[in-house]
């Protein structure tokens, strides 16, 4: 529908253009993908040349880039990962849930909610402020320390109540500014036709701000899938600590680029479907006007 | 529709230049040995410390791990130092270090310790001390990446549990199998669970010494393997509840400690003559009765 002459008036192309620094090829054609991908191979070969004519570059390479340490670590490697899968896949179950929890606590109106208010923002400022590795070597060492009968030693279970607690912080933050970016008029106009304080939020507020902020949410799963990692500091062999053995035992770092490899093969796909949602959420709302 | 085509543009040059990142990597994996001409120094050059090679001249640049564990260590803690202090010349290693730097012609005053994090004393690239000297044992596979120095402590591996929990009661090491173990990692304590115990459950690898004795502190881990001089400090200071279950019997080939050094350096074949010296003149036995005489004795587990 729109000619090449419209689109570079279009004002939203020549937004997206302006942040992508001018780079936009796409109207050119072949031609522009042509020089996209030379340009690309130029400067992958300046950057090749650069590292390996480096004079520490033989010994990057024996100790960081031996195929044989790779690919014997690998097998080993993508056994422990299961672990990390598993933790992040039943941490995030919870953390929606609690962080949900926590931003409605939090945008409770009323001078009698303050409590519930103030405890919430305490929680999630807590949460984000502590270092998460701090957060996990405190319970995994600590709660088991206590003897307390019925509390668990296991340190899957604590590293898993470390990450579920940080992150329920982060994610409060999220569902919240979807909650705060839902109109005053919407819970006004639910509230006239004779819903309940409960029912607006549960089924006008709720629907539209989670719907918001699920780029946002991914994002945070993301790192949730990294952060898996920081179970290592409690001696459970996962991905890392497994890499870190396999480092250790050869003196070689070729384990962590086969770590480094399971973890991105697992985010990159999700960072793609988040930029997918971004973009299918944006052209719905062009479609509908703009308005949002 | 544009933006598509360029994440999926990015995406294949992410890819082309990983490939080509590996390619130039791994293309060639020719494995150069360059180490082993350095040991032909010949006697003359160690006499004179002016000939040696040093990170800094006139002086001994030693590294090892903070905090600086007894019996490997001892004396009272200093400055950036925790636990004991190398600087003391008391305990195992700091004395050995001080008696190899007295062979190679270095006061004590020009012996300088720094701070080198395990996993920070095979990085590639130069290093920052003459020698490391942190109980670290001498593997083949390591070798191709760092120099070791002749043996300074043939090490046996053994097992620390608590007191009074059903695996205090095993006396062999097909008995420890159903067991949850824990090793603290970098040692080939871990290579020894995994090689010869081999436990039912998947062995637990801490990053320090700190988490490996909370966790059997906790009882989050039935039992922990390390060295029977590291053992005996465990249960006698860490782990007031603990006891050395037994040592296991020695590798064939045995187990030692070597110093680490930079692939390569000259420096290692005069160390390698000064701990020769130290051996024949029965140094190494004195200081071995004087800092880890209680490393001895444990029921060995068949």
């Amino acid at each position: 529908m729109a000619s090449e002459g419209d689109r570079r008036s279009d004002p939203e192309v020549e937004r997206r253009s302006r942040l992508l620094g001018g780079f936009h090829f796409q109207g050119e054609g072949a031609r522009g993908v042509a020089i996209a991908l030379l340009s690309t191979v130029v400067f992958v070969a300046v950057v090749i040349v650069a590292v390996t004519q480096s004079a520490g570059w033989p010994e990057v390479k024996r100790t960081f880039f031996d195929w044989g340490d790779i690919s014997s670590s690998f097998p080993d490697i993508a056994r422990a990962f299961v672990l990390n899968v598993k933790i992040f896949l039943v941490c995030e179950v919870f953390i929606l849930v609690l962080a949900l929890l926590i931003a409605v606590l939090r945008s409770l109106p009323g001078p009698v909610f303050f409590p519930l208010r103030a405890l919430a923002i305490v929680y999630s400022d807590l949460a984000r402020g502590v270092p998460t590795i701090l957060v996990i070597a405190l319970l995994g060492f600590g709660a088991p320390a206590l003897e307390l009968t019925g509390v668990p030693r296991s340190r899957v279970f604590w590293a898993g109540v470390g990450l579920i607690l940080v992150y329920s912080g982060y994610v409060a933050e999220v569902y919240r500014a979807g909650i705060e970016s839902v109109h005053p008029s919407q819970e006004a106009a639910a509230r006239s036709l004779g819903l309940s304080r409960f029912q607006a939020l549960r089924r006008v507020i709720l629907p539209q701000a989670v719907r918001r902020v699920i780029p946002p949410l991914l994002n945070d799963f993301i790192g949730l899938q990294k952060d898996t990692a920081l179970v290592a500091t409690l001696g459970v062999v996962e991905a890392f600590n497994q890499s870190m053995i396999d480092s250790a035992a050869t003196f070689t770092y070729g384990a962590y680029l086969a770590a480094a490899v399971l973890f991105v093969a697992i985010t990159i796909p999700l960072a793609r479907l988040t930029d997918w949602l971004i973009a299918r959420d944006r052209q719905k709302r062009q479609a509908a006007g703009g308005f949002a | 529709m544009s933006e598509r085509r360029q994440i999926f543009l990015a995406t294949a040059a992410l890819l082309v230049s990983a490939l080509a990142f590996l390619a130039a990597g791994c293309g060639s994996s020719n494995k150069s040995s360059s180490g082993s001409s350095s040991a032909t120094t010949s006697a003359s050059s160690c006499s004179n410390k002016d000939d040696l090679n040093l990170v800094t001249t006139d002086q001994l640049t030693i590294g090892t791990d903070n905090p600086a564990f007894p019996p490997w260590f001892g004396g009272t803690p200093h400055k950036p130092w925790q636990v004991s202090d190398p600087n003391s010349g008391e305990g195992y290693e700091s004395a050995v270090a001080y008696a190899v730097a007295k062979q190679l012609g270095f006061d004590k005053s020009e012996v300088k310790w720094i701070h080198v994090p395990f996993s920070n004393s095979y990085a590639p690239g130069p290093k920052s001390f003459d020698f490391d000297i942190n109980q670290i044992s001498f593997t083949p596979a390591r070798a191709k990446v760092v120099d070791f120095s002749d043996s300074y402590y043939d090490v046996n591996q053994s097992v620390v549990v608590n007191k009074g929990t059903p695996i205090a009661s095993v006396t062999s090491v097909a008995g420890l199998k159903p067991y949850d173990l824990g090793a603290q990692l970098g040692t080939t304590s871990y290579q020894f669970i995994q090689d010869t115990i081999k436990p039912t459950k998947k062995p637990s690898v801490f990053p320090s010494n700190t988490g490996a004795v909370q966790a059997l502190k906790n009882k989050q881990i039935d039992g922990l393997v390390v060295d029977l001089p590291t053992a005996f400090y465990v249960t006698a200071v860490q782990v007031p509840n603990g006891k050395v279950l037994g040592q296991f019997p020695a590798e064939p080939g045995g187990e030692h400690f070597g110093m680490v050094f930079e692939k390569g350096n000259s420096l290692r074949a005069c160390v390698n003559q000064a701990l020769a010296k130290l051996r024949s003149n029965g140094m190494l036995e004195q200081l071995q009765q004087q800092w880890l005489a209680k490393a001895t004795g444990a029921p060995i587990l068949k």
